[in-house]
């Protein structure tokens, strides 16, 4: 131990803005807790390890639900059990984050099993921290899958029964057979000593992921005095009387020399420039057609709505895939049914000249309305200013917005003449591009060929498109 | 409470008595056992820990047993203490 001092990690916050009141340097956590241990350990960890501003915290449901508030990391807060799914999407969107899911009992080993499995069979790269208190802490100590035979807990008042609830799941054992993990260990923060091999697990956790060798759990024996209704201190006896003895400590899997250290591929671009390098290519905007439209239909939020089976969720995702080739950045989620035809479906697509921070589209500027229903529940909602298409074939009443721009398009009858309705989704996207000129003719072709399965459909939406565009132009 | 500050020719430890919750799982494992729970009551409500002021060796364990962020701090010697 090099340090002089041995104060608070700086990476913590300064101060806790959890509570309304004075009092802006305590965690929610009840006296004796072993959150708070953790939390230290983890802190001073990415200090030491110089990944403060590398880590991304997934903060679970559970007691520890509040981590955000106190460690000074990139913080997701997940839904209950998700938090192995989350940390694979957010590693491999940024590998050269340390993404840490930090998970209790109840949370991985009961609503999350299933996450937790699949994460550590893919071995991916991230470290999960797992705290065993062999109880529901945050929601008044019911039996957790870790609870102990005979354990009391307000639903096993009686003491937890095998017969009627199973065994106690000892995690580490269960996921060291599996080919995918790098290291599992088990630990405990009974004793000081015991705290300091906490303390080393947790680094060499880091460190792996730091080293990308992979998949690495520490589970931690924890206490909780407030859950067990025993004080502090006697909680230590009961952790080393049965949890532990329960709970063998020690490393299960440990196969970081067969996976060696790789190189980060993003690595030198964060060193070089940290805070832009990972900021766009340059050369985007170059790309960007050089004919830009008018400034109050660039960079739209759009909302395409209609019965499922009209093409509104392809009609986005052309709209998308064409934006993509033209060198914007684009989102589209689909909604829809469980239905495949008749149900309502709608899709929302974002095209934009800048990095698109929510694909989520509640409030869009434009609409693409294909029926009444999608009329009716989706025009209250456009921008001021917005601009609304609609088929005018199969929606027989006028917008009621007078703020927005609206355009009505006989769609269906268009494409009827082309010789299938069906393409009514098409002449659709045809206006909408040749209303706006946000996306160049050619690009959607480009994007047809991509998006269009059966090519002899090709040229029939060409067609379709061709006629939307002159509605569309005709609407300027 | 320590008082010195500049060089420190000897380790103390600095409880923050408004921060402690009590737990005395510093009192429990001090090797030392220099750490005692004080007759007054903080604004939480609770006795807090104290560090008798004397016999502390730098260690380090109560820093790692407490789990409130910043309760404790532990001065080693030759730590330079404002």
């Amino acid at each position: 131990m090099a340090s002089k001092i041995l104060k608070k990690p700086d990476s913590f916050f300064e101060s806790f803005s959890r509570r309304s009141g004075p009092d802006k340097v305590s965690t929610h956590y009840c006296p004796g807790c072993g959150h708070g241990v953790l939390h230290k350990l983890i802190a001073e960890a990415a200090d030491d390890l110089g990944i403060q501003d590398r880590c991304v915290f997934i903060n679970p449901v559970g007691c520890s639900v509040f981590a955000y508030f106190y460690l000074d990391f990139g913080n997701i807060q997940v839904a209950h059990g998700r938090a192995p799914a989350v940390a694979t999407a957010v590693k491999r969107v940024h590998p050269h984050a340390i993404v840490i899911s930090y998970q209790g009992d109840g949370d991985l080993a009961a609503i999350g099993g299933n996450n937790i499995l699949q994460a550590a069979n893919r071995g991916e790269n991230i470290t999960v921290f797992f705290v065993n208190n062999a109880i529901y802490g945050m929601t008044g100590g019911q039996l957790a899958p870790t609870s102990l035979i005979g354990q009391r807990t307000a639903t096993t008042p009686r003491g937890r029964s095998a017969e009627n609830d199973g065994y106690p799941m000892r995690v580490c054992e269960l996921l060291a057979t599996l080919e995918g993990p790098t290291y599992i260990e088990r630990t405990s923060l009974r004793t000081p000593k015991l705290t300091q091999k906490t303390r080393k697990a947790i680094r060499k956790a880091l460190q792996y992921q730091m080293e990308n060798r992979g998949f690495s759990l520490v589970e931690i024996l924890s206490p909780c005095p407030t859950g067990w209704k025993v004080d502090p201190v006697k909680s230590l006896d009961w952790m080393e009387q049965q949890l532990e003895a329960y709970f063998q400590l020690g490393v299960f899997k440990d196969v970081g020399d067969e996976r060696p250290a790789k190189a980060d591929p993003e690595r030198d671009l964060w060193s070089a420039n940290y805070g832009t390098a990972i900021d766009l290519p340059t050369d985007l905007d170059a790309k960007l057609p050089e004919a830009s439209p008018a400034p109050k239909y660039r960079n739209p939020s759009l909302k395409i709505a209609g019965f499922g089976g009209q093409g509104v969720l392809l009609l986005g995702y052309t709209l998308a895939e064409a934006g993509m080739l033209s060198g914007y950045h684009v989102t589209w989620i689909p909604s829809y049914g469980p239905e495949m035809r008749g149900g309502t479906a709608n899709c929302q697509v974002g095209i934009s000249e800048e990095r698109i921070g929510s694909p989520i589209v509640s409030n869009p500027s434009v609409l693409i309305a294909t029926n009444l229903p999608s009329m009716d529940r989706f025009e209250p909602e456009i921008r001021e200013g917005g601009l609304l298409l609609y088929d005018r074939s199969l929606i027989d009443r006028k917008p009621n917005r007078t703020d927005i721009e609206s355009i009505a398009i006989p769609a269906t009858s268009v494409a009827d003449e082309l010789g299938n309705s069906r393409a009514a989704n098409m002449v659709m996207l045809g206006a909408y591009i040749g209303k706006t000129g946000l996306l160049s003719r050619e690009s959607v072709m480009e994007a047809l060929d991509l998006v269009i399965k059966r090519k002899n459909l090709i040229d029939l939406n060409i067609k379709a498109i061709d006629k939307g565009i002159e509605y569309g132009r005709g609407a300027r | 409470m320590a008082k010195e500050t500049g060089v420190l020719k000897e380790a103390c430890v600095v409880i923050d008595a408004e921060e402690c919750k009590a737990c005395y799982l510093c009192v429990h494992h001090c090797p030392q056992q220099v750490i005692e729970v004080s007759e007054g009551i903080n604004r939480k409500g609770f006795h807090p820990a104290r560090y008798k002021g004397t016999g502390c060796t730098g260690c380090g364990i109560c820093f790692y047993a407490c789990p409130e962020p910043s309760a404790i701090t532990v001065y080693r010697k030759g730590a330079v203490k404002q």
